[in-house]
């Protein structure tokens, strides 16, 4: 079946079997490795990224179901020379350790930030619950996170859909 | 995991849908926010040959107020429902429980139609229809039909629905001046409910009315406590009384063990989650005793 979207900003077309999941159309196709399979269930979040601007499991949407729509994966959201926001406060606050959850967690907090720019501690974990990290813990993914919304109600970042 | 190969269409509108549906027997099978059916065919536990998906199906996805019910289309998102603010005036139950299901990502994708025809056993949205008293709306090729939702779960995975029929939208009667609260008990937070229990009620006068409650995964199918519904109708909300209804709660029920909860324990987190679920919903309205 012939389908094209668009993965941060750029076309991409191909002949799928229907069956193909998104994370692998990403990673195979696209050959965007930042987005990760962890559980491959539902569960972990390493897949996640954002489907039409909005927090998706990519582990369990089927390639078709995305075509004719927007994909924005780690890769789009920023650069080694222009980090997203939330990406400087991981970084800055050490919010990672192996890194494998990462990505997803950075754009499940991405997402979080786009419902609620100014969220209380609860709303972090709330909005962080579909994203398991099982080396740092938690503690220094929701220092990133305030940090990034106070960065972001001051300047907010522009993000290639 | 990687799914049986299967055809797919995502049709441009509801006869299209239902016309592509009757085409393969009872061998399609219906796509929406595809959490709870695509991780079934990865496990290869459902191997349907084609797939429908009404994700272009826009008119199934709205939520609105109709005379004296809400009206919520089988394709409107979890997370539509959590934003809603017709839902958050007259089915505060519904606001209240929403973001309870699943997490932020899954909420983005699964839909209330969805949910209701998976009939999962542990799933929370089975056992919130039932004590809001939704009717379920399906049409197919052969006409319209509709079920109160305790007719519609008839059994683990079990609905009424033929397989040329398709859910369009559930209806719920509006009360006023409820008190309601949905309590459920989990390991972690991305697990389903060990035991869920939904409760509504009208607190007038210092004396309960219309009051129902529903259990979550203790049976096959969600499960009205009509003897603890029957103590507490007409009467104060003490303290005692509240302890002994729930203690009623889980009179009857034989749960299925799981890995982490036997059925003694089940019986038990019946009564605790249902009582929760009341203080939470009567607060204040709860008095100590006679």
């Amino acid at each position: 079946m012939r389908i094209s979207l668009t993965i941060n900003g750029e076309p991409h077309a191909a002949d799928v079997e229907p069956r193909l999941l998104l994370v692998h159309f990403i990673r195979r196709n696209a050959g965007l490795t930042g987005t990760h399979i962890g559980c491959d269930t539902t569960s972990c979040g390493s897949c996640t990224v954002l489907l039409n601007g909005e927090a998706v499991k990519s582990c369990t949407l089927l390639a078709v179901q995305a075509d004719g729509q927007k994909v924005t994966t780690i890769e789009g959201i920023g650069s080694i020379d222009n980090l997203h926001p939330v990406q400087d406060a991981f970084w800055e606050h050490h919010a990672l350790q192996c890194g494998f959850c990462t990505p997803g967690m950075i754009l499940a907090a991405v997402e979080l930030l786009r419902r609620k720019p100014d969220p209380s501690i609860d709303d972090i974990k709330r909005g962080l619950e579909g994203n398991l990290c099982r080396c740092t813990g938690y503690v220094n993914i929701i220092r990133a996170v305030q940090a990034a919304a106070e960065t972001m109600r001051e300047q907010p970042p522009v993000v290639a859909e | 995991m990687i799914t049986a190969p299967f055809d797919y269409s995502a049709p441009p509108a509801l006869p299209e849908a239902l016309e592509l549906l009757a085409s393969r027997g009872d061998d399609g099978k219906v796509l929406a926010g595809g959490h709870s059916l695509l991780p079934l065919m990865k496990l290869r536990l459902a191997t349907p040959s084609l797939l429908v998906d009404l994700r272009r199906l826009e008119d199934l996805r709205f939520i609105r107020r109709v005379e004296d019910r809400i009206e919520i289309g089988a394709m409107t998102r979890y997370v539509d429902v959590e934003d809603s603010d017709v839902v958050a005036r007259d089915l505060p139950l519904l606001s209240q429980a929403v973001p309870l299901i699943g997490d932020a990502q899954v909420r983005n994708r699964g839909t209330i139609g969805g949910a209701v025809v998976h009939a999962d056993p542990a799933g929370d949205m089975p056992a919130l229809v039932c004590v809001l008293q939704a009717t379920i709306h399906a049409t197919s090729p052969r006409g319209e039909r509709s079920w109160p939702a305790e007719d519609f779960f008839q059994d683990i995975f079990t609905t009424p629905l033929e397989p040329d029929e398709i859910v369009t939208k559930l209806t719920f009667p509006i009360e006023p001046n409820v008190r309601q609260y949905y309590e459920k008990f989990r390991l972690r937070l991305c697990d389903w409910a060990i035991v869920g229990a939904a409760f509504t009620g009208v607190l007038e006068d210092g004396r309960l009315r219309s009051v129902r409650l529903a259990l979550a995964n203790v049976a096959p199918v969600p499960q009205r406590a009509r003897r603890a519904e029957e103590m507490l109708e007409g009467a104060e909300p003490t303290v005692t009384i509240l302890r002994a209804a729930c203690d009623l709660a889980a009179d009857g029920l034989d749960p299925t063990p799981e890995l982490q909860a036997s059925k003694e324990y089940k019986l038990h987190l019946a009564t605790v989650i249902s009582r929760r679920a009341m203080e939470h919903a009567l607060g204040n309205g709860v008095t100590a005793s006679h």
